[in-house]
């Protein structure tokens, strides 16, 4: 089974400072790692070509430093890389993503195409549906399993409040995959060092067949966009002093609350 | 272009609540838009499921055929499409659900219609949508203002909106019986699955001790358990932490997990991601610790410790014999 994996390189804010500049996140002071559920769909995809052969290919759309996301996912085992990177691409909005994409995967013969669930930063949950309408195919979201057979692919989908569903696509297909799906590999810095001489392929927007108006911000629906940072509200009473006396106000109320001795 | 168009959504014979909220917003945008709110419902049978909407929609379309009994996108996206042609909606309005990230893509994409995904607010300030979302794990907020187009498709994020009173509006029904459903692709519904077995139910719990990414790893587990045992609680987590196996899935709190609601939650090492407040925002009290004096945890906290939780555990069990 050939199978293509989309990979982001995703800022890691859980516990970064995060500062808005010009409405713009300044990603100066921030790690750069793969996104989660991209991670676990690698995985997915590795497993089953190692119980059923075949060849994973990575694909990712960004900026230069952002072939890191592939060579991390090559030490885990895939077999080949793209880097889709061009300004031209810059300003891009889902469906135009999604159609650079359909364009960069046309006559790759895959059976099957895997995407996170969502991006960690903008968290929009769309471009692996886009890219199924693009290319005319069927498509689930959410899988928290995958059983892949010849011409279909049986897939555990999470739904809400501890209920899943499974429904059959046939093949080829896209997948969106949950996080859970698996528990991905540890990867080292020799890992990835081992791959270092693999060749990644460069696409850029003229190896593409989309018209120049069709990429971009010129393409996108957005008019205008900027990030805030969210109000904090009313928000919690913070408990001040030092650890002894922010442990003490915790238990006392944790005793009147909860009608605790 | 005018009103709103909601896509109704249900499950194992029950009208999901997150229907009700769009209902509430597209009440809400329609009079800006000159135009009413219209509901599609495609269901095995027009059933009790219709009488939830009856009074909060002003138009409601009952497209009825066996196989519609569970959602499938394929099935949908046809009816979908002549809904929208027929009714040239600005807004076709659907919860950001497993269902509407399923479908809401996959109706742009096939249209060719602007999509907005778990927005927390809609606007229409100058004939154009303009959105708020929670973006980077809900430590920032992004502000769209989208070119003006005929139609945009976007899904709503749980608990954004309220859903309408009951009798809010009257309604006028019409159901359809379809003879032909004509999907694209063979994408077949096979089964529903029900959740794991549980060792312990959270939801009954009055305390719960709860732990995310920031306990970093299986080994420490054990400290917080011991802090749960000294408080008579419970232990719980967020998704992280069960996707990693530390603690089984059924601690899970959340949109994915359970809906929680103790006399007290302490959240220790959880940055409070929108599908993890939605399952413990109304608890009684809410403590959390966190080394990020920004992490949206303290949005629905009522108790914030900024502080390295691996020195608050032990300190706080031993105030209680532990
Ligand atoms: C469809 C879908 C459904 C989902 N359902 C759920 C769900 O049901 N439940 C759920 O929880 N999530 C769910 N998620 C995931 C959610 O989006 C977040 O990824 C997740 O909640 C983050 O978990 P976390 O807060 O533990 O981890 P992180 O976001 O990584 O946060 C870790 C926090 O720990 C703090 N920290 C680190 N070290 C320390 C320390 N030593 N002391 C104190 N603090 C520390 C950090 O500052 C940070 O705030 C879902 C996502 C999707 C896409
Ligand atoms: N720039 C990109 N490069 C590679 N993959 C991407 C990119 N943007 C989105 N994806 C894929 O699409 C999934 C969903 O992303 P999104 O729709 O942006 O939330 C991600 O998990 C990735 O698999």
């Amino acid at each position: 089974m050939k199978i293509l994996v989309l990979v982001k390189n995703v800022p890691e804010v859980a516990e970064a400072e995060l500062e808005i500049d010009q409405g713009a996140l300044d990603l100066e002071d921030l790690e750069m790692v793969v996104n989660e559920w991209d991670n676990y769909a690698v995985e997915e995809a590795v497993r089953i070509t190692e119980a059923s052969g075949g060849e994973v290919h990575l694909m990712t759309l960004g900026g230069e430093d952002d072939e890191d996301v592939l060579r991390r996912g090559l030490a885990m085992g895939a077999h080949a890389a793209s880097h889709l990177c061009d300004e031209a691409f810059e300003g891009s909005d889902p469906a135009t993503v999604a159609r650079i994409f359909a364009a960069a995967v046309k006559g790759g013969g895959y059976d099957l195409i895997l995407t996170g669930v969502q991006s960690a930063d903008l968290g929009q949950a769309s471009i692996g549906v886009l890219l199924a309408q693009e290319l005319g195919l069927p498509h689930a979201t959410m899988a928290i399993a995958l059983e892949p057979s010849a011409g279909e692919v049986v897939v555990t989908r999470e739904l809400e409040n501890n209920t899943s569903e499974k429904v059959a696509l046939p093949l080829p297909a896209v997948v969106t995959v949950q996080s859970g799906i698996n528990q991905p590999r540890y990867v080292s810095i020799m890992g990835i060092r081992k791959v270092r001489k693999m060749t990644i392929e460069q696409i850029e927007a003229d190896d593409l067949s989309l018209a120049e108006d069709a990429l971009g911000a010129a393409a996108s629906m957005v008019a205008s966009q900027s990030l805030v940072l969210p109000p904090m509200g009313d928000g919690a009473q913070m408990l001040e002093g030092g650890l002894d006396s922010v442990c003490d106000q915790a238990a006392a109320i944790l005793r009147e609350k909860g009608g605790l001795a | 272009m005018s009103g709103v168009l909601v896509i109704a959504e249900h499950r194992q014979g029950a009208l999901r609540e997150a229907t009700l909220e769009c209902l509430g917003a597209a009440l809400e945008l329609a009079p800006s838009l000159g135009g009413q709110v219209t509901t599609l419902l495609l269901a095995d049978a027009p059933g009790s499921l219709a009488g939830e909407l009856t009074g909060r929609t002003h138009g409601l379309k009952l497209y009825v055929h066996p196989d519609l009994a569970a959602f499938n996108p394929e099935l949908y996206l046809p009816v979908l499409a002549d809904a929208v042609a027929a009714l040239q909606p600005s807004l076709v309005l659907m919860p950001h659900s497993s269902q509407g990230m399923d479908l809401a893509p996959a109706l742009a994409g096939r249209l060719g219609l602007p999509l907005v995904t778990d927005c927390t607010g809609l606007s229409w300030p100058d004939g154009a949508l303009s959105v708020q979302r929670a973006v980077y794990g809900g430590k920032a907020m992004q502000e769209l203002a989208l070119k003006p187009t005929a139609t945009v498709v976007a899904t709503l994020q749980a608990g954004a909106y309220q859903a309408p009173l009951p009798n809010a509006v009257e309604t006028a029904s019409e159901s359809t019986t379809l003879t032909d459903l004509s999907p694209r692709h063979a994408r077949r519904f096979l089964e529903y699955l029900a959740g794991v077995v549980e060792d312990v139910d959270i939801a009954e719990a009055d305390i719960l001790v709860s732990v995310g990414r920031g306990i970093g790893g299986p080994d420490n587990i054990p400290q917080a358990q011991a802090l749960a045992d000294a408080l008579g609680a419970t232990l719980s987590c967020s998704r992280p932490v069960a996707d990693a196996g530390w603690l089984p899935k059924s601690r899970q709190v959340g949109t994915s997990g359970k809906t929680v609601r103790p006399k007290i939650y302490l959240a220790l090492g959880i940055s409070g991601a929108f599908q993890h407040q939605a399952g413990m925002k109304n608890s009684g009290t809410i403590i959390a610790v966190n080394s990020d004096s920004r992490a949206p945890i303290f949005q629905v906290a009522h108790y914030g410790i900024v502080a390295d939780l691996f020195e608050v555990l032990p300190k706080l069990a031993e105030r209680f014999g532990g």
